[in-house]
């Protein structure tokens, strides 16, 4: 029996605008099978954790390059043990020095994806992360 | 070395344009100096004067980046170009819970009069032209730079400079928009309308495509829609009773230089030819200065990467390289470490001697459009020519650029276009050394700028104060004095100098306009 499709929520939070890359990761996890909600532009943790569980999703992407990941990330992974969502895997995209990397794992961030990584890379970490290798395609 | 991919041999310029082997014909337009510009707005270009060296600079609190101003004035750059943190380009003050983690860190915090005094002390203001990024509270910024002119004692009529100003480009690209577009477009009216009046020197919008590229648009996108973004703005200068030569002649635009060398050449001329031919056809102007396209340019921020920076040297000083060749009247080159952080002041000392090397050691200066005449870049330019040409046209069959962006045609073209591009780079199609090609396992380290919280404590520390110390009376009543203008249709101007100078802060100016023109929420396009 075919599984239902990985849902995904892309989310943009804090004050920028710069949406490029979300909307590019937005749309190869598209074409990669995966049900997509964009959440579009400046959304606070406590909307992000909102929609993530009104759209029951696996996994929440942020897309954050203003340099406010360590103001938000902790916020956000606070209010997912609240409501008791930390089965739902975040990862994090955009300009994020590596000692910042170290330090969002172990505020429970599944990974971490820097500047130059790969869609397909991103594609298949969502895949094994949340039960789909490449054996059982979402 | 790797064999070139047959994929590779398909040449096409970045923006996927198709490239012939050989070009053989093609005309050579009207000497530099002569309508419709293509080849340039001076005759002898920058053997008479060379380009604004003009470094993009701000960050943490108003005091430190004051210290980086006249150090960069120390070494050589000839004007100054401010750049804003996030909670100030979108209206909000320091302490604001909008704010937590973002002050000081893409730019300079300013939250009221005050740290306008300390951005700009000492810098004098008759002499150094100011460049503003600040689009939609831009006028309650240009307000701030304004008396502190007055206070520096500089007549208004002596001010050079430029407002960035360009709120379509928000909500195309960049996405810094507060109000909606009708409330936006007055704003940005009322502007241009004070300036007209009262700085005669004083560029009041810079039509920017530098972010529609940044946003991943083609050149051609890039030029099409910055193009018909200033001509929005001519007509709405025009309902507002503005005679065409009153105010074009201080439009400026503001382009990237990305790194398809020749292609960017051919959108600098192609843009010049656009708008000489554009503001004679459609607004009948005669002024010279109305037809003369003057613009800015930047070094593409996206092409710069995270793997192997030092690259990044090489990268700038090509596109900046373009620039140039292109005729731009000041530019701005970025450091090898941006990709990472706000530049280091060791990295912008190099960026800042790129411009120098080229200026003084190529030999560039002393000849007006070299390329011009060339089959292969009149050609290029030729076809951006005529393909902006029809963008623009399907741009106004659907009524303007305002009804054209409610639509969200220009961000699907770009979306599309960034999506196109991204998936070249991931099959290898396109080649991006460090990335995608010649890898290595490490980088060599670059030093970074750190911001640190001080900054965000300072800039709260010092609002608190001025809370305090302030006469709350004054400050209320001219609040009240600007909501009334807003709800009105009055020029917003004067009553937002009067808030400025009794130090309302921008949050809270901005938050005055919001209640009377509320907010803009955009309906994302994938």
């Amino acid at each position: 029996m075919q599984k239902p499709p990985i849902r995904v929520l892309v989310a943009k939070p804090g004050l920028d605008g710069h949406d490029r890359g979300a909307k590019v990761i937005a749309r190869a996890l598209r074409d990669a099978g995966m049900e997509v909600i964009y959440t579009g532009l400046r959304q606070s943790a406590e909307m992000i954790v909102h929609a993530a569980l009104q759209e029951d999703v696996q996994v929440i992407g942020l897309s954050i390059l203003s340099g406010a990941h360590n103001a938000i990330v902790p916020r956000l992974m606070q209010l997912l043990r609240e409501h008791e969502m930390l089965d739902v895997r975040v990862i994090v995209g955009g300009i994020i020095p590596d000692a910042d990397v170290i330090t969002l794992k172990q505020q429970g961030v599944a990974a971490v994806f820097q500047p130059g990584s790969s869609l397909d890379e991103i594609v298949e970490f969502i895949r094994n992360a949340t039960g789909r290798t490449a054996a059982h395609p979402a | 070395m790797s064999r070139p991919t047959a994929a590779e041999k398909r040449f096409t310029t970045i923006s996927g344009e198709p490239v012939a082997a050989l070009y053989e014909d093609g005309a050579l337009p009207p000497a530099p100096g002569e309508f419709p510009y293509t080849r340039g707005i001076h005759p002898s270009m920058y053997r008479d004067r060379l380009w604004t060296v003009r470094q993009f600079s701000g960050f943490a609190t108003p005091e430190e980046t004051n210290l980086r101003y006249r150090y960069l004035l120390e070494q050589g750059q000839s004007g100054l170009s401010v750049a804003f943190d996030l909670p100030t380009l979108m209206g909000y003050d320091a302490d604001h819970p909008a704010a937590r983690g973002e002050v000081g860190h893409c730019g300079a915090s300013i939250c009221s009069l005050e740290d306008m005094q300390a951005l700009l002390r000492d810098i004098p203001l008759g002499d150094i032209s100011i460049s503003m990024t600040i689009n939609s509270p831009a006028a309650i910024l240009w307000a701030m730079y304004l008396v502190v002119a007055e206070e520096q004692g500089v007549d208004w009529t002596r001010l050079s400079g430029t407002l960035q100003n360009d709120i379509l480009k928000e909500y195309i690209a960049q996405k810094e928009f507060i109000f909606p577009p009708a409330p936006s477009m007055r704003l940005v009216t009322d502007t241009l309308e004070y300036a007209t009046r009262h700085t005669p020197r004083f560029n009041p919008i810079s039509i920017s495509g530098y972010h529609i590229r940044e946003a991943g648009s083609t050149a051609l996108q890039e030029l099409a829609f910055t193009i018909r973004d200033g001509l929005e703005y001519v007509d709405h200068g025009i309902a507002r009773g503005l005679k065409i030569d009153e105010f074009a002649p201080r439009l400026s635009f503001f382009f990237n230089a990305h790194s398809d060398f020749f292609e960017e050449i051919a959108k600098y001329r192609a843009a010049r030819k656009l708008w000489a031919t554009l503001l004679r056809e459609r607004y009948g102007a005669k002024d010279p200065r109305s037809l003369k396209l003057r613009f800015h340019t930047q070094t593409a921020g996206c092409s710069l990467t995270w793997q192997q920076p030092y690259n990044n040297i090489v990268r700038t000083t090509l596109q900046a390289l373009a620039g140039v060749l292109g005729g731009t009247q000041s530019l701005h080159t970025n450091s090898l470490d941006e990709a990472f952080a706000l530049p280091s002041e060791h990295a912008v000392t190099i960026a800042l001697r790129t411009q120098q090397v080229i200026a003084h050691e190529t030999g560039i200066t002393g000849e007006p459009d070299p390329f011009g005449g060339s089959y292969f870049v009149e050609s290029l330019t030729q076809r951006l020519y005529e393909g902006a040409l029809d963008y623009i046209r399907r741009i106004d069959a659907m009524g303007g650029m305002v009804a054209a962006i409610e639509s969200g045609f220009p961000q699907r073209e770009i979306a599309d276009a960034s999506y196109r591009y991204q998936r070249e780079v991931e099959a290898g199609e396109r080649v991006i050394v460090g990335v995608n090609r010649y890898t290595v396992e490490l980088d060599a380290p670059v030093p970074l700028l750190k911001i640190d919280a001080a900054a965000a404590e300072n800039q709260c520390r010092k609002l608190s104060e001025l809370r305090a110390r302030r006469d709350t009376v004054r400050v209320t009543t001219a609040l009240e004095a600007l909501r009334k203008t807003a709800a009105g249709n009055g020029n917003m101007m004067p009553c937002i100098l009067e808030a400025v100078r009794a130090y309302a802060t921008l949050g809270e100016i901005c938050q005055t306009l919001r209640t009377v023109f509320g907010t803009h929420q955009e309906t994302s396009v994938l």
